[in-house]
């Protein structure tokens, strides 16, 4: 028998509309699935049941009239970097533990605006810096493939959640892969649009150059409709592109044949766990058997992705994480002696291990004396991995590859070495540095583990992405998948 | 680039951080791997290349008019201060 949470978006909303369930009736499914399973899997920080019943009644009656828009009661987490107005937003940190977030970001008004039904917050790596969710204040996620591996990080919470059908749909945050590579590793569809596309207001900052608010979805469909609603000229953001969405669920059906894919000669050649390899290659046959045509492509710098980000981002996590003094809000040390104590012992208590080195190297890099050596240089480099890309797409329509080295991997395997940790990234980060829209897609198992496959396009191209990975998914059942005890 | 326990210092009392003895040789540690691993980025021919700042390269920073856009909801806002009296935030003593 299919149940309501065997559904994605689209059957939903179709469900919906046809009346066969009310929004009330889907929220407390959900809730009810939260309640019993999310104690063993930590994806949410918070639950917003009460408010949740309420506005899903809400959409009922906007149902019942005939008005409501096409996302109207259908049920969505928040990854808690998004303010939510009136309702705990943490940011994954003990410094914002106590934070009740005074307005909603763009994000979670657009979507609110839809009558989409947000059911809770869910957990993440502490101000998305990680990529295995294990740097979280309020303790790691479990991935419901098996509960002893990772969802990925930062989005580990919104992965999990939707891996474990808790919700249909979650958003995320992509900096450096923070989106595709949990979804790689939970079996999801992850999007992580064009900078610029979607709102960075009210989405608490990491690496502003680099942040950028996706999606984690079943389908691409999905992917489509929420992005649909979310995308879009925010003035509140000095760096939305004021430019138009498409109509990204009327593009999905178009015919790949012709469709020119570069396979990333550098991506299969670092790093790559071999059978993890052969299950992208077969996907890549999948695109053939379609009329893709498939070219290799070399981008030389990109293999400086990783130090690239690892200066860049640091830098900007130092300037950003620099409001958080203890003194508006936030986490505040006890008894003071004077305004540097208290700066020094508030930051040092309210952020965590991993925060911590990132700010310290971020206030490396730029420091008198070593801006030139560092950051500079790392500014330069991001240009000519930009240039790389920039070339590869006068070629093709889409770059292919990996979304990860390996599938998810153990709970407590990687977080004694950082560069190590870093390094789950080697794939992901390049999109964020020149700044393109990337996907990755479920593309068979290892080991009962998900497998991703990566998708990268050239700026605005978000249509064209979703349209490629729909095309896959019509062809295979990989994105079906619920893991075992979550069915 | 290896750190010593007196670069680390330096850097958290510049990050106005509090680091624990337990915790400074885990950071002078990392810190120096972190360097290290960077230092491929010296491999690259930069020399004649426009450092990127901002990822879309045709955009520009949009200016507004400096005019008030938001209304007054410091009560608000300030529910989430440590320390607030009067409307105004509690610090320790500044000035002497």
């Amino acid at each position: 028998m299919t149940e309501l949470h065997h559904l994605t978006l689209a059957e939903l909303a179709a469900g919906l509309r046809a009346r066969e369930f009310s929004s009330v009736e889907l929220a407390r499914h959900f809730l009810a699935r939260i309640e019993r399973m999310n104690p063993a899997l930590n994806a949410f920080v918070t639950v917003t049941a009460e408010q949740a019943l309420a506005a899903a009644a809400k959409a009922d009656e906007l149902l019942a009239s005939g008005e409501a828009g096409e996302l109207a009661g259908l049920p969505i987490a928040h990854k808690d970097i998004f303010c939510t107005d009136g309702v705990l937003t943490t940011c994954g940190s003990r410094m914002l533990s106590n934070f009740v977030a005074p307005y909603d970001a763009t994000v979670v008004e657009r979507l609110s605006q839809e009558g989409v039904i947000m059911l809770g917050k869910a957990n993440m790596d502490e101000f998305a810096m990680g990529s295995s969710n294990e740097t979280s204040w309020f303790g790691p996620v479990k991935n419901p493939w098996d509960l002893n591996k990772v969802p990925g990080g930062s989005s580990g919470g919104s992965s999990a959640a939707v891996a474990a059908r808790l919700v249909p749909a979650a958003t995320g945050t992509d900096t450096g892969g923070s989106i595709r590579q949990p979804a790689a590793l939970t079996g999801l569809t992850g999007l992580k649009p064009t900078y610029g596309r979607v709102s960075r207001y009210g989405m608490i900052a990491f690496a502003s150059s680099l942040d950028q608010a996706g999606t984690l979805t079943i389908t691409a469909k999905d992917s489509a409709l929420l992005l649909r609603a979310m995308a879009g000229f925010d003035p509140k953001d000095s760096t939305s592109v004021d430019t138009p969405v498409p109509d990204y669920v009327a593009a999905l059906d178009q015919p790949l044949a012709g469709l020119k894919i570069g396979l990333l000669k550098e991506f299969f050649e670092t790093g790559l766990d071999e059978a993890n390899g052969k299950l992208v290659r077969d996907a890549l046959a999948v695109y053939e058997r379609l009329g893709a045509k498939l070219i290799e492509v070399s981008l030389p710098n990109l293999p400086l992705s990783v130090p690239t980000y690892y200066v860049v981002a640091p830098a900007e996590c130092s300037s950003n994480l620099s409001r958080f003094d203890g003194v508006r809000f936030g986490h505040r040390c006890e008894n003071p002696v004077d305004l540097l104590d208290m700066y020094k012992r508030s930051r040092g208590e309210g952020f965590g291990a991993e925060v911590k080195r990132r700010i310290m190297t971020g206030t490396y890099v730029l420091s008198a004396g070593y801006y030139d050596a560092y950051y500079l240089r790392a500014q330069k480099v991001r240009r000519l991995i930009t240039d790389d890309f920039a070339r590869a797409f006068k070629e093709v329509d889409v770059l292919m590859g990996p979304t990860s080295p390996s599938p998810a991997f153990d709970i407590g395997a990687k977080v004694d070495d950082p560069i190590t940790m870093y390094l789950n990234d080697i794939y992901t980060i390049g999109a964020n540095l020149a700044g393109l829209p990337a996907m990755s897609i479920p593309c068979g198992f290892l080991g009962g583990l998900p497998v991703g496959l990566q998708i990268i396009g050239p700026h605005f191209a978000e249509a064209k992405l979703l349209n490629v990975a729909h095309g896959y998914q019509r062809e295979t059942e990989w994105h079906r998948q619920i893991p075992r005890g979550y069915a | 680039m290896s750190l010593t326990r007196k670069d680390v210092e330096g850097i958290a009392h510049l990050a106005r951080l509090s680091i624990t003895d337990a915790e400074l040789p885990v950071y002078v540690d990392s810190l120096s791997k972190i360097l290290t691993f960077v230092e491929q980025l010296n491999a690259a021919a930069v020399d004649a290349v426009e450092p990127m700042a901002h990822p879309l390269a045709d955009q520009v920073q949009r200016l507004r008019p400096d005019e008030v856009s938001d209304v007054e909801q410091r009560e608000k806002y300030q529910r989430n201060a440590p320390r607030v009296e009067a409307g105004l935030y509690l610090v320790p003593k500044v000035i002497e």
